[in-house]
């Protein structure tokens, strides 16, 4: 599909963040894992099952005036591991990043297993390796509990 | 051959974390223990073990402080928290980063999964996990291990059963994760709500060949090892359930007579009624001597752990 009918989806943005070939489906759990819930004033456009180049589905969200943070982008890597980031100065594309899962993940979500030593108060990080990227599949570093992305999901969801 | 395994001043976490070379040789140096187990020996004499239990396991806690005693070692310690400065409120890695400094190796047990794990973090010196919540006790798993080798000589060959409490059992996580390191054929017999956890099947179904079945009836005659665990009622909603799973996993002597003439019956003890007492004057029973396999396999630890070994 050429760049101009994906643009009949979601028109270009000035400043901020596109987020591209998000898994099908997944793109409202982007914005709920960015926090994203429209109260910020930023303007927000979701695409949802648009034809991708390839022609499959993925969906694209893009949010003006507000460029993401690295945490961020790593966050959106669990749960979308396809995506891409751009971030968008005066109508450019001034970076372009595809997320990527790094083989340990640390502190930005918690061990899904109530009697974890990490859920207990104790001055530790969460802390889970990587065994899989797609679907996702990570190993609490301490207590061994694997955490899939439902796993994940259900903590932005809580 | 490739160099021994080194582990002075390491940890003793999880099986997990231990290669097949790793295993074989703790279970080598736990061979040597035996006679020093009769004789007693001053291996480790001037070392101090800390055992940290937070939550009670005196059948654990007896057999470290033995196997240290039979080494030459002293132990102190808590066996509960009950007047600790944990009922304080103070947390694991603060009592860890006490208690390192009056010890050489710390044995911990905790109501928390990952506890151990996270006491190797804060620790200077080697921490051997005694059980971590419903996570696994490595020297229980590495014990096993040591009662198979020495009945039957040999790991690698044998066709062993896991039977009974699968999914919340947590000696048999870590023993079918250690027995995955060798070429065995791995039963899992329970009843269907007990199966073994999907996680730890995945895993350990790449490595050896296994088979599912609820019926231990209908396998008996195929198994080496018959490794007997309990079965708790509190894990059925439905009591009949439990009723008519229960009868179906105990073990009489009778019920061994189609079993293999070599085969061994074992079990991490405490049992209830999954083996009939009957079965102890067989020469199939090995539950008690697993015991005595305990007790070297962990002066084999404490020894390898503390460099002298
Ligand atoms: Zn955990």
């Amino acid at each position: 599909m050429s760049r101009s009918s994906k643009e009949l989806y979601v028109k270009k943005i000035k400043n901020g963040t596109v987020i591209d070939h998000i898994s099908a489906g997944h793109a409202l759990d982007v914005l709920k894992i960015l926090g994203i819930d429209g109260r910020e004033g930023h303007t927000v456009s979701v695409a949802m099952n648009v034809l991708s180049e390839k022609q499959s589905k993925k969906d694209i969200v893009k949010v003006e005036s507000r460029e993401l943070a690295p945490g961020e982008v790593d966050k959106i890597a669990l749960i979308a591991p396809g995506a891409t980031i751009n971030i968008i100065r005066d109508y450019e594309v001034a970076e372009k990043t595809r997320v990527k899962l790094p083989d340990v993940i640390k502190g930005i979500i918690r061990c899904a297993n109530p009697s974890c030593v990490s859920n207990a108060g104790e001055p530790v990080e969460p802390r889970f390796t990587v065994e899989r990227t797609d679907p996702l599949k990570m190993r609490c570093y301490y207590c061994a509990r694997i955490m899939e992305k439902q796993d994940v999901l259900k903590q932005f969801y809580a | 051959m490739s160099p021994k395994p080194v582990f002075a001043g390491k940890d003793i976490v999880s099986v997990r974390d231990l290669s097949r070379e790793g295993i074989d040789h703790i279970l080598d140096v736990a061979e040597t223990m035996e006679p020093l187990a009769k004789s007693g020996s001053d291996m480790l004499r001037g070392k101090i073990m800390a055992t940290l239990f937070f939550e009670a396991s005196t059948r654990t806690r007896l057999s470290f402080e033995s196997a240290m005693s039979r080494l030459g070692g002293t132990s102190l310690g808590f066996s509960e928290t009950k007047g600790t400065s944990v009922e304080k409120g103070e947390n694991l890695a603060d009592t860890v980063r006490v208690v390192e400094n009056y010890a050489d190796v710390l044995i911990v047990r905790h109501p928390l999964e990952g506890a151990a794990r996270m006491a190797a973090e804060f620790s200077k010196i080697p921490v051997i996990n005694a059980g971590s919540g419903a996570e696994e006790h490595p020297t229980q798993a590495l014990l096993d291990l040591y009662t198979i080798r020495k009945a039957r000589g040999s790991i690698d060959g044998t066709s062993v059963g896991l039977i009974g409490d699968l999914r919340y059992g947590r000696t048999v996580h870590s023993l079918a994760y250690a027995l995955s390191q060798y070429k065995v054929n791995l039963f899992l017999i329970s009843p269907e709500i007990l199966r073994m956890r999907r996680e730890v099947l995945e895993e350990v179904s790449n490595r050896v060949h296994v088979k599912e079945s609820t019926s231990l009836r209908e396998l008996l005659p195929e198994l080496d090892v018959i490794y007997m665990t309990r079965i708790q009622k509190e894990r059925f909603a439905d009591l009949a359930e439990y009723e008519k799973v229960k009868g179906s996993y105990r073990l009489t002597a009778q019920e061994l007579s189609k079993a293999r003439k070599d085969s061994i019956v074992m079990h991490p003890l405490p049992r209830v009624d999954e083996v009939a007492p009957d079965v102890d004057n067989t020469k199939h029973a090995k539950y008690f001597e697993q015991v005595w396999y305990g007790l070297v396999l962990r002066m084999g630890v404490l020894a390898l752990v503390l460099g002298a070994a």
